[in-house]
């Protein structure tokens, strides 16, 4: 890792990321509980205590870009085990909510493609859509074969219905989501608007 | 006994992958005098995506939910799904922060106007039924099956605000299946994450993740594994050959719903449990019932 100059920190960054997740991320002392006894590490580019001291210098373009606030499936156990009572997992789900926002992740992130692909299936119907899920996941990112192999016997035993079962009050639950994207907007414009400033540096 | 009336919420997975999990779970609950009404109209709560894509989304999915069950007059809602109960739980958590429950009705345009709490049906019949009331209604104990308990992460972790259970070594499940009669195994991963929801963006993360709980159940001589979440039961059941092709093993593990185990030891009619539409073949198992080890053997 290219070393990283003390003091020139993201302050704004910090303050956002502690104002979202209601945590204090000055508390951590790497003690390193929550590496320890993270399931996902393996695939992991940055550890979730490394994750937290980035986060503390104020590393954003480190902590956004990277692949572990994706990968992350907010188990808890850090969170669970924080000696300091840090809500861990909160804090990367806010990053991860973060690096969504600038564009990070890329279109191929296939926890991205997902989660989107689910909450489409929500959007449209009320409630979720397993099979339509699966559909949508494999065009968006492209991977027809995935799990192909678990659809015979699943649409056999009648667990995966063709059809979306869908709710009366689909369009409030559609209301919701359109209310959010416009708020998503605003918030973008907002931003851009900001970056016209100039900005701290991340080094 | 007094019935205990609830608020149900069965999550999505309740009319498709977990089918099984919600009919046993009715059926079991109408055997201990549990009723549940289920929220007229309810909506998905989000489930992990909502989460991942903004807290006031997710919670503002999850107060539709209340807001609907208001019109029940009940206040407490039960849901078999760990993940629906995180979710929720957290919409609820996360509204009394200063600020949140504003931005969560901006979303919604339905304040909520009475006082809610969400939790897990293993909640209601461990606390509110108690395992010495369960033992009660069993007419066929399980004796001569060896179940490992798997909890998953979400049913009781961070311990102070789940408010469940112990969030390190729990054991509803365990204290449960011994009422029925099972023999239960101490089970070091009974916690450890299976991936979750990660499966269907990458499976080799939740093969290569529950594909150890899967050894390490079969190592101990378990017969079976009992679970409480869908996304667990998904993981070790219809991915079990993908963990299998992973590690290069050849486990037949079944995986029970706990309400299923109970529903069989209540002598509730088999069709009413959708044994059926577990992935790997319960029936060897079944058939162990009641037998010694010698005549299992035999």
């Amino acid at each position: 890792m290219e070393p990283i100059q003390l003091g020139r920190g993201d302050t704004e960054f910090i303050r956002k990321v502690e104002e979202e997740s209601r945590q204090v991320v000055k508390k951590c002392y790497q003690c390193g509980n929550c590496t320890a006894g993270c399931p996902m590490s393996f695939s992991y580019d940055y550890t979730a205590n490394q994750l937290m001291r980035l986060i503390q210098l104020g590393q954003r373009e480190r902590v956004l870009k990277s692949r572990a606030v994706w990968m992350c499936v907010t188990c808890e156990t850090c969170t669970t085990r924080c000696p300091n009572e840090i809500d861990v997992a909160r804090v990367l789900d806010v990053c991860r909510h973060m690096a969504r926002k600038a564009g990070y992740g890329g279109v191929f992130n296939n926890m991205r493609v997902f989660a989107d692909s689910f909450l489409q299936t929500v959007r449209w119907n009320g409630k979720s859509h397993e099979l339509g899920l699966m559909a949508l996941f494999k065009m968006r990112a492209m991977k027809p074969f995935s799990d192909l192999s678990l659809a015979p016997s699943m649409l056999l035993k009648g667990k995966l219905p063709y059809l979306p079962h869908r709710i009366k009050g689909r369009s409030e639950v559609a209301g919701i989501f359109k209310r959010f994207s416009e708020q998503q907007l605003k918030e973008l414009h907002a931003q851009t608007t900001d970056d016209k400033k100039p900005a701290g540096g991340d080094k | 006994m007094a019935e205990k009336t609830f608020a149900y919420y069965p999550g999505c997975s309740g009319a498709g992958t977990s089918i099984e999990y919600d009919k046993s779970n009715r059926a079991v609950c109408e055997e201990l005098g549990i009723k549940l009404v289920d929220i007229p109209d309810w909506n998905c709560c989000g489930s992990t995506p909502a989460h991942q894509v903004d807290h006031v989304l997710s919670a503002a999915l999850g107060a539709r939910n209340f807001a609907q069950a208001e019109q029940l007059g009940l206040d407490t809602i039960i849901t078999p799904c760990p993940a629906c109960l995180k979710n929720q739980h957290n919409a609820l958590e996360h509204m009394e922060e200063p600020g949140f429950a504003e931005r969560v009705n901006e979303l919604t345009r339905r304040p909520l106007t009475r006082k809610h709490s969400i939790k897990s049906v293993l909640q209601v019949i461990l606390e509110d039924i108690t395992p010495e009331e369960v033992a009660k209604h069993v007419k066929t104990p399980l004796s001569g099956i060896k179940i490992v308990p798997y909890y998953g992460c979400l049913m009781n972790r961070p311990g102070k605000s789940m408010k469940f259970d112990d969030d390190e070594n729990p054991m509803a499940l365990d204290r449960l299946m011994a009422a029925i009669g099972c023999e239960v195994l101490d089970f070091p991963l009974k916690q450890d994450c299976c991936g979750g929801a990660a499966g269907v963006a990458d499976n080799k993360v939740t093969s290569r993740l529950s594909g150890r709980h899967l050894q390490v159940a079969n190592h101990l001589g378990a017969d079976a594994m009992v679970v409480a979440c869908p996304l667990c039961q998904m993981n070790m059941d219809m991915r079990q050959a993908q963990a299998n092709a992973y590690y290069g093993t050849s486990i037949k593990l079944p995986v029970f719903y706990y309400t299923q185990l109970m529903g069989l030891a209540f002598g509730i009619d088999k069709s009413r449990l959708a044994l059926n539409k577990l992935i790997v073949d319960p029936a060897p198992v079944l058939a162990k019932i009641g037998k010694s080890a010698e005549e299992a053997q035999a």
